[in-house]
C-alpha cells in the first residue's frame, strides 16, 4: 500500500513537500502501525502517538481532508491514495506535529474545573445517577483538537473563539449539578467571540472521535444564558 | 557551562496521577513546582486506567479498610509491607472523597453515593464474600481522576514544562540530587532545571514487553535515572500480566468486565477459571487468572485457528449494563477485536500490563536504600511516587483498582513531605559540573555518525527477548537464555547510530534515549528474576513452584553496578493492627 505523508523539518526543509512510502498491510491495521511503519524506514519522520487505543489523544492527524485519531482509524476505512497531513490551521513544528498552544490556551481560559462554595463534606457530594447522566457525552472528551482544528471559526479565530473542545468542557462544568460557578461561567462567556462565533456547521460533531457533540453542548450554553437573561 | 537553567522549590518529573496529585499539594502550599512531562500531562498512562480505585466507602455493603488492607496483604502473596499497605488503605477513603469533591465524575447509586463494583481479590470480613470496592467512572475511571487533577492543577497555577523530556538527575558536590537535566523537544535544547526536591513520578515500563497494555511512552525513564544515581530498584522480578488484554495486540479489557459478571471460557465452552479457584473463579487475583489462561492454551483448550486465546463472555450481561457500565470496553472490542461483546464473547490472553517493583521509598514517598548492616537510608531531596516507585503495597502481585490508589495516595503524600522538607532545607544547592557533563554526555553520545544498528532494530530484538524469557512461566534454563541474549543486546547498543541529528522535534533521539532506559530496566527484571529461586505472586517457576517464605521473604534489590542483587526484610509490622502472617493463598 501507497501512504503519502506530509514532511517538513525546520532544520532541513525550506518548504514542506508530499512524500510517499510503500508499507505493508496487515489485517487490523490501523492508520496508526502505518505511520509507524513509515518511522521504521525513515526514522527522521516526525509524529506523536502513545496509548495506541484512542484514550491519550495524542495522534490525531488530517487524513485525506478529514481529521481523524490514527490509532483508531483503520486503513481499510481510507481510500488510496492515502494523504497524511497535519492538523489544518495550527503552525505546524514540524512533519505531522503541530503547535497545540493556543488550543491548550483555549481550554484553559473556560476555566475547566469544578468550583464549589459551600463547604465540603465530609463523605462526597451526592449527585443523583440522573444528574451525572448529564455528564456523559461531555466528561469523555480526550482534547485530541480533531474538533477544534476542524472549525472554521477556531481557524480564523484561535485566539479569540474558545473553540468546540473548550466549549464542551465549559457545558462539562456549567451541566455538573455539583458546580457552583455558573454565573461566573456565563458572564466570562460574554461577547461577540468565545462562544458567539460557532456558526453550527458542525464540522466537530463529524469528525470527533470519541462520538461527542460540541455543537449540541455550546447550543445548551447559550439556551442558559437566554434562561438567565445574560 | 552555556546551558540555560530555571530554579524552582520542587521539581516534579511526569504528569501522571501521582506526580499531578503531588504538585496540586505543593501549589496549595505556595511552592514553586515545576512539572517536567515528555508529553502533555493528559496524555500521560494514567488516562487509559479503566476499572477504578479501591477505597472501603462501603457504598454497596459493609467494608472495612481493614478487610482492604487483608486482601491487599494477601493479594501481594505476602511481600507488601504492612505499615504501607495499613496507610494506603485506610488514606483510601479521604482520598476518593477528595478526588470526587475535585470533580470526578464518577458513577452514582439511586441515593447519590459513588458507585462501587466488584474486582479481583476483593473479601469481605477477611477472605469471606466477595466485597465491591472499586469506585468506578463508568471504564474510565483513569481518565476521569487524571483529567481532573490537571484541571485543578489549572487552578493553582502549577507550571508546566510540557513535551520536555528528562535526561538524568544532577547532584551537587557532596552526591545530593538538586535537580535534573531535561531537553526541550520542540527545540531540541537542553535547559538545567535546579530543584530542592525532586518527585520522580514517571510511570511503568510495560515498553520492555512486545506485547502490552502500555503506552508507547511508558519506557520506565525514571527508574532507569535512579539506577544510573546508583540507586537499586526493588522487586524488579515482579511484574504483572492482566489476564485480559485483546489477543495479539494486547489493549486491556479491564477486570471490570469480570466485576459486573463476565467470565472466561475455553474452546470447549468451559467456564475454566472454577476448576483453578473454585470460589472466586473469574475474579481471583490477576497472577492466578494469567496462569489459568496460559495453561488452558497450553494444554490444547485455547480458542481460534492457532488454539492461543480464551475468550472472555460478556453478553449475558445484556447491551443495558455493557452500555452503562463497559462502554469504552465495547468501543475498544469493536475497534480491535472487530467483535461487539454484547453478541459475541472478546479473544483475549494475558498481556505485559504493570510493574509491582520500582524505586524503593518509605511511606512518605522519601527514596530509601540500604546503608549497611541492614540499616536504611533516606536519599536525600529524592522522592519516587506510583508506578515507578515501590513502598512497597504491592508486593509480589497488585489487586485491581490499587494502582490508581497508589498513585493517588503516594503522590499526595510525597507532595506533602517535600513542602516539610523543603521548609527545612531551604537554600539551592550547587549542581556539580561533573554531574552536569555526565548527562549532557548521555545526550552527546546520540550526536555520533556512521554506520550501526538502528534503534529499532534494536529495540525490537529487546522486547521480543523480555517477552520470550520474562513471561509469565520462568525457568532456570529460559532466564539465562534470555540473560545471554540481554547481555549481548546490551553489548550492541553503544554501536547503536541514529541516521537524524536534527533538533526540532526529533522523536527518533527520544526513541533513543528510551531505548537505553528501557535495556537499563528490563536488565533488572531478568536479573532479579533469575536469582528468586521460588514461585511467589506474578513470579512463577515451574521449577520452583512452591512459594519458600524460608529463604525468599524478602525484598529483592537489583543494582546496575556489575548486575548485584542485594535482599531487605519485608516489614510485616502494620501501624497500628495485628500482622497478617504469611498463610496459604487461595481464592
Amino acid at each position: 500500500m501507497k501512504i503519502s505523508v506530509y514532511r517538513y523539518n525546520p532544520d532541513t526543509d525550506t518548504k514542506p513537500r508530499m512524500q510517499d512510502y510503500e508499507v505493508k498491510t496487515f489485517q487490523g491495521m490501523m492508520l496508526r502501525d502505518a505511520l509507524l511503519e513509515v518511522k521504521k524506514q525513515d526514522e527522521s519522520f516526525s509524529f506523536r502517538h502513545s496509548c495506541g487505543e484512542g484514550v491519550c489523544g495524542s495522534d490525531g492527524v488530517n487524513v485525506n481532508g478529514r481529521n481523524v485519531l490514527a490509532c483508531i482509524t483503520p486503513i481499510t476505512e481510507l481510500k488510496e491514495p492515502i494523504q497524511v497531513r497535519p492538523f489544518p490551521g495550527r503552525p505546524v513544528i514540524r512533519d505531522l506535529v503541530v503547535d497545540m498552544t493556543q488550543f491548550y490556551e483555549q481550554y484553559r481560559a473556560v476555566q475547566p474545573y469544578l468550583v464549589r462554595k459551600d463547604p465540603l463534606p465530609e463523605q462526597e457530594i451526592l449527585q443523583s445517577p440522573e444528574d451525572r447522566d448529564k455528564l456523559d457525552g461531555l466528561y469523555e472528551c480526550i482534547l485530541c483538537g480533531c474538533c477544534s482544528t476542524a472549525c472554521p471559526s477556531f481557524w480564523w479565530n484561535p485566539e479569540k473563539f474558545h473553540g468546540p473542545a473548550a466549549l464542551l468542557q465549559s457545558w462539562r462544568f456549567l451541566a455538573d449539578s455539583r458546580d457552583q460557578a455558573t454565573e461566573e461561567r456565563l458572564d466570562a462567556l460574554d461577547g461577540p467571540y468565545k462562544l458567539f462565533r460557532c456558526h453550527s456547521i458542525m464540522n466537530c460533531v463529524e469528525v470527533c472521535p470519541k462520538g461527542l457533540n460540541p455543537t449540541r453542548a455550546i447550543g445548551k450554553i447559550k439556551d442558559l444564558m437566554l434562561d438567565k437573561g445574560v | 557551562m552555556g546551558i540555560p537553567t530555571r530554579h524552582f522549590d520542587a521539581l516534579i518529573i511526569g504528569a501522571g496521577g501521582a506526580g499531578l496529585n503531588a504538585a496540586l499539594q505543593l501549589a496549595g502550599a505556595d511552592l514553586r513546582v515545576a512539572v517536567v512531562s515528555k508529553v502533555f500531562p493528559t496524555r500521560s498512562h494514567t488516562v487509559a486506567a479503566q476499572g477504578g480505585v479501591n477505597a472501603a466507602l462501603a457504598n454497596m455493603m459493609p467494608d472495612s479498610w481493614h478487610w482492604h488492607m487483608f486482601d491487599t496483604v494477601k493479594g501481594s502473596d505476602y511481600l507488601g509491607d504492612q505499615d504501607a499497605i495499613e496507610f494506603m488503605c485506610r488514606e483510601a477513603i479521604p482520598t476518593v472523597y477528595e478526588l470526587e469533591h475535585a470533580g470526578v465524575p464518577f458513577s452514582r447509586l439511586d441515593n447519590g453515593k459513588i458507585y462501587q463494583r466488584p474486582f479481583g481479590g476483593q473479601s469481605q470480613n477477611f477472605g469471606g464474600d466477595q466485597a465491591a470496592r472499586t469506585c468506578a467512572a463508568a471504564d474510565r475511571t483513569g481518565h476521569a481522576i487524571l483529567h481532573t487533577l490537571y484541571q485543578q492543577n489549572i487552578r493553582a497555577r502549577t507550571h508546566f514544562f510540557d513535551e520536555f523530556f528528562a535526561i538524568d538527575l544532577v547532584r551537587d558536590a557532596e552526591g545530593v540530587i538538586c535537580g535534573a537535566l531535561v531537553l526541550e523537544i520542540e527545540t531540541g535544547e537542553p535547559l538545567l532545571i535546579e530543584s530542592k526536591a525532586t518527585l520522580l513520578a514517571t510511570g511503568g515500563w510495560g515498553q520492555v514487553f512486545r506485547t502490552t497494555s502500555n503506552a508507547h511512552i511508558n519506557t520506565g525513564d525514571g527508574a532507569a535515572m535512579a539506577l544510573r544515581a546508583g540507586i537499586p530498584l526493588m522487586d524488579m522480578e515482579f511484574f504483572q500480566f492482566h489476564p485480559t488484554g485483546i489477543a495479539g495486540k494486547g489493549m486491556l479489557i479491564t477486570e471490570g468486565t469480570r466485576g459486573e459478571g463476565g467470565y472466561l471460557i475455553n474452546k470447549d465452552g468451559e467456564r475454566f477459571m472454577e476448576r483453578y479457584a473454585p470460589r472466586a473463579k473469574d475474579l481471583a487475583s490477576r497472577d492466578v487468572v494469567s496462569r489459568a489462561i496460559v495453561t488452558e492454551v497450553k494444554e490444547g483448550r485455547g480458542c481460534g485457528e492457532n488454539g492461543d486465546y480464551v475468550m472472555l463472555k460478556l453478553d449475558h450481561l445484556g447491551e443495558a449494563v455493557i452500555s452503562k457500565r463497559l462502554p469504552g470496553i465495547r468501543e475498544s472490542s469493536q475497534i480491535f477485536a472487530g467483535c461487539d461483546p454484547v453478541i459475541e464473547p472478546i479473544p483475549v490472553f494475558p498481556t505485559a500490563h504493570y510493574a509491582m517493583g520500582g524505586i524503593p521509598t518509605d511511606r512518605f514517598g522519601r527514596v530509601a536504600m540500604p546503608a549497611g548492616h541492614g540499616s536504611e537510608e533516606v536519599v536525600v531531596g529524592l522522592y519516587a511516587a506510583g508506578e515507578c516507585a515501590c513502598a512497597s503495597v504491592h508486593g509480589a502481585n497488585r489487586l485491581g483498582g490499587n494502582s490508581l490508589l497508589d498513585i493517588l495516595v503516594f503522590g499526595r503524600l510525597a507532595g506533602k513531605d517535600i513542602i516539610e522538607y523543603v521548609r527545612e532545607n531551604p537554600y539551592q544547592r550547587a549542581v556539580d559540573s561533573a554531574s552536569l557533563d555526565q548527562a549532557m554526555g548521555r545526550l552527546g553520545r546520540w550526536e555520533q555518525k556512521g554506520d550501526g544498528p538502528t534503534v529499532q532494530q534494536l529495540r525490537a530484538d529487546f522486547r521480543k527477548c523480555m517477552e520470550d524469557h520474562a513471561g509469565v512461566f520462568r525457568t532456570e534454563e529460559i532466564m539465562t537464555e534470555g540473560y545471554n541474549k540481554l547481555c549481548e543486546l546490551r553489548d550492541r547498543l553503544p554501536e547503536v547510530r541514529l541516521t537524524d541529528h536534527s533538533k526540532v522535534f526529533n522523536t527518533a533521539r527520544i526513541e533513543a534515549l528510551e531505548l537505553e532506559n528501557m535495556m537499563d530496566v528490563g536488565m533488572s527484571i531478568a536479573v532479579s528474576a533469575l536469582h528468586r529461586k521460588e514461585s511467589r505472586g506474578a513470579h512463577s517457576r515451574p521449577d520452583y513452584p512452591e512459594r519458600d517464605d524460608q529463604t525468599w521473604l524478602k525484598h529483592s534489590l537489583y543494582y546496575q553496578d556489575g548486575d548485584r542483587m542485594d535482599y531487605k526484610p519485608v516489614r510485616t509490622k502494620p501501624l497500628t493492627v495485628e500482622s497478617f502472617p504469611p498463610k496459604e493463598r487461595v481464592y
